[in-house]
């Protein structure tokens, strides 16, 4: 069932001011972001954002077709939670006498976590994994005492061969539509000159 | 390979868009390109009064043309003072570039002298915008913001430009074609959305369109006449679309919304299909949203899918271009008459025409006054309004029938828009007539520009509706606010001493025998013309809406609601 999260991935422009872009958009009409994570993609100059937003069917709808109206974003779509793989890191700064090591890594190790510095009073452990066994683990870290966390936020891609589609130009029977009706054909410029 | 200044390289390339109006105002950021302006013969720079009425006439200049309006300002407080101006063109998606000069690149983020950080401030308001940091990325820049305000759902483009890029050498090179990955322009719906349309249309017993600025803006006038004939559907207008049916159409009803007719406002209520064409379901068109004829199904056809649903559920929704979705769909649709229901629609009109009536008697009224203006100056003419009673009056009673004839602020109702928008018509249509109707308040907004006026030789008649009162506020009050009158009267200036200070023709009229005289003395006037039409003081709007109403919760009047 569909929880009233979402999670919405935007294809962007690498360029300055597009987060603002973007966040200025959410803060304007009042959608509630609960995370929000940019990164570089396989294609030069182009970002990905993963943002989870809370709020009903309406709202994602909404969401994802603002946020296609911004020109540096190039595609959005609204990933299904069962056909993506979705992810999030943590790292947890936990208190930890050396007498009680033994006893936190075998909680990390039921998560598959790892730990990645130690020292006389506390470890940081570190951990990749959907939201949920996060949480999981932060429960059961929390009688030690978390010292300070960070969590990446969550990322996620379709599973399968399918990719965030991307751009569809105009076909050539809108283009010839366009000319006959005195339309400007896409790309084409306002009243241009030579 | 040609190398050329940042200034050259940005007026060479608004040349190659067929600009030939700027209306701007100097000071140190964009020196360099004023210095450049004699070089380009080809371009008029007009020199306003305020930065904000040159956004304003830019914005004018483009809705009554069709083609793109620029405004040019300079940094910090130029720039600034024209955000009112670039959030009003793009509420009303007006074909729009915004240009302004900035601090030395050097000196971007240092809180140098007459620094903002324009772009950060225009983001929320613009369809897009750009701060250029290199003169050889100019010509691209301008073409791209260009193609953005004019094409899709068009909109305010800012282009933001360092003063030293201005003076950079850069090779000029114009591109012959833009492309923006990310931006699409929606053109014919597809085939399957059309046919749900289709099928939707055809099954209806009450259809009824609301034609919005989309149809204006699309110049899909005849598109929306054939389409409503051929399904014999009757058409409302929001205060944006008027002007996209004749008013004396068989299928025209006028206008909707808050103070929309009654007979308007209750056929939207009954129907049970709405055709939502170029119009974004604006809750000053739809009242209480909830209310809104939930039972109807509602086709909206719009260019930018984001209107889709942000409002109103919509049953079938139509991505396209209202100019070539009609053709579409006047195609797929049935041909029908649904007699009975334009003979209810017209009964309901012929019961209800007395609440939208010039009031009788012999008092001197904006309906009045607007009624006979429209009536000398005919539909060739140009009509702005500023906002508040005078411009619903104006929209009421003006017998707007073509389009591009009606230019007003509508989503972001900017007092102060009129002078400047008239200005701006004229500039780009100087063998119309220019009629502005002005607020009392409004006009004193920006009414400086009539200097400007008088230099350009652009004879705007401006008509002063001059009821001593912030009138709509007044009303609310009134009505609202139990007779609390605050702040909303005002003592006037004397307008006609006014026009003197500037040089121009300024006429008073008092009383109802002297309109006609008058408006044939300003018409017959070579120049601007003030008229300070000394109208009733505690007039009311009729019908109206209350704001958190439905539409059929239509008020026709305190006199008549107990007829
Ligand atoms: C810039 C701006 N400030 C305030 C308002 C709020 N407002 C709406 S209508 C109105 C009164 C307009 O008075 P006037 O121009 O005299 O027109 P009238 O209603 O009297 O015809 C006001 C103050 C506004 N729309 N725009
Ligand atoms: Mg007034």
């Amino acid at each position: 069932m569909s929880t009233n999260r979402h999670t919405v991935s935007a294809l962007v422009e690498d360029r300055p001011g597009v987060l603002n872009r973007v966040s200025s958009l959410f803060r304007r009409r009042g959608f509630n972001i609960e995370s929000l994570a940019v990164g570089t993609t396989e294609e030069p100059g182009i970002s990905r954002m993963t943002i989870v937003v809370e709020g009903p069917p309406s709202i994602a709808d909404q969401v994802q077709k603002q946020l296609d109206k911004l020109i540096d974003v190039v595609t959005v779509e609204t990933l299904n939670e069962d056909e993506s793989v979705v992810r999030e890191l943590a790292l947890i700064k936990v208190a930890c006498r050396p007498d009680q090591r033994r006893e936190i890594l075998d909680v990390v190790d039921i998560f598959r976590g790892s730990v990645v510095d130690v020292s006389t009073t506390t470890v940081i452990i570190q951990l990749t994994a959907a939201a949920d066994t996060l949480n999981a683990l932060i429960e059961n870290l929390r009688p030690y005492g978390i010292r300070e966390m960070v969590r990446t936020g969550r990322i996620a891609l379709a599973r399968g061969p399918r990719t965030t589609a991307t751009h569809q130009h105009e076909t050539e029977e809108e283009r010839r539509f366009h000319q006959e009706i005195g339309r400007l054909p896409e790309g084409e410029l306002p009243f241009s000159s030579k | 390979m040609v190398m050329m200044s940042g200034a050259d390289i940005l007026l060479e390339s608004l040349k190659r868009l067929g600009v030939d109006t700027i209306f701007g105002y100097p000071g140190g950021a964009v020196l360099p390109l004023y210095d450049r302006f004699p070089a380009h013969p080809e371009i008029h720079h007009v020199l306003v009064r305020h930065e904000q009425a040159a956004g304003h006439a830019a914005d004018g200049y483009a809705r009554a043309s069709g083609r793109l309006g620029v405004a040019l300002a300079t940094s910090g407080p130029g720039a600034t003072n024209l955000v009112t101006a670039i959030t009003n063109a793009q509420m009303d998606s007006v074909p729009t570039l915004f240009i302004t000069g900035n601090v030395i690149r050097a000196l971007i983020g240092r809180d140098g002298f007459q620094e903002a950080d324009i772009t950060g401030i225009t983001m929320p308001t613009v369809k897009h915008n750009y701060l250029v940091m290199q003169a050889q990325d100019i010509a691209r820049t301008i073409a791209e913001a260009a193609y953005l305000a004019t094409t899709g759902r068009k909109g305010a483009v800012h282009v933001d430009i360092p003063k030293d890029v201005f003076i950079e050498q850069a090779e000029f090179e114009w591109p012959e074609h833009v492309s923006v990955r990310g931006y699409r322009i929606p053109g014919k719906a597809d085939a399957e959305s059309v046919r749900e349309a289709a099928a939707i249309i055809n099954a209806a017993e009450r259809p009824v369109i609301f034609a919005g600025h989309g149809i204006i803006q699309a110049d899909a006038a005849e598109e929306l006449r054939r389409f409503a004939e051929r399904g014999g559907i009757p058409i409302l207008n929001t205060l944006l679309g008027l002007g996209g049916i004749p008013q004396d159409h068989a299928l025209s009803y006028g206008m909707m919304g808050m103070h929309g007719s009654y007979w308007a406002n209750h056929t939207a209520s009954a129907a049970d299909v709405i055709i939502a064409l170029g119009m974004r379901m604006d809750d000053r068109a739809m009242g209480r949203f909830a209310d809104m004829n939930p039972t109807a199904k509602i086709v909206h056809v719009d260019i930018d899918p984001a209107e889709h649903g942000k409002n109103l559920f919509t049953l079938c929704p139509v991505v396209g271009d209202v100019k070539h979705v009609l053709p579409q769909l006047t195609d797929a649709i049935e041909k029908r008459s649904h007699v009975e229901w334009i003979r209810w629609i017209d009964t309901l009109r012929s019961e209800h025409r007395h609440s939208m009536m010039v009031p009788p008697g012999n008092e001197l009224t904006t309906q009045f006054a607007v009624s006979k203006i429209a009536e000398f100056a005919g539909h060739e003419a140009i009509f702005t309004t500023g906002v508040g009673q005078h411009q619903m009056w104006a929209a009421q009673f003006m017998d707007i029938s073509r389009p591009r004839q009606f230019i007003t602020s509508g989503g972001l109702g900017t007092m102060g828009f009129e002078v400047p928008a008239a200005m701006g018509a004229q500039a780009a249509c100087r063998d119309r007539q220019v009629w502005t109707i002005c607020g009392d308040g409004g006009f004193q907004m920006t009414f400086q520009e009539i200097a400007t006026m008088v230099d350009e030789r652009l004879p705007v008649k401006m008509a002063i509706m001059n009821n001593g009162f912030l009138g709509m506020v007044r009303q609310w009050q009134e009505l609202f606010h139990n007779d609390n009158y605050v702040s909303v009267a005002m003592s006037q200036p004397d307008f006609v001493k006014i026009a003197e200070a500037y040089g121009i023709r300024g006429i008073r009229v008092s009383d109802q025998s002297q309109v006609e005289d008058a408006i044939r003395e300003a018409a017959a006037d070579p120049g601007p013309v003030i008229l300070d039409f000394q109208v009733t003081t505690e007039e009311n709007v009729w019908p109206m809406v209350p704001s958190g109403a439905a539409l059929k919760e239509t008020i026709e009047g305190p006199q008549r609601v107990t007829r």
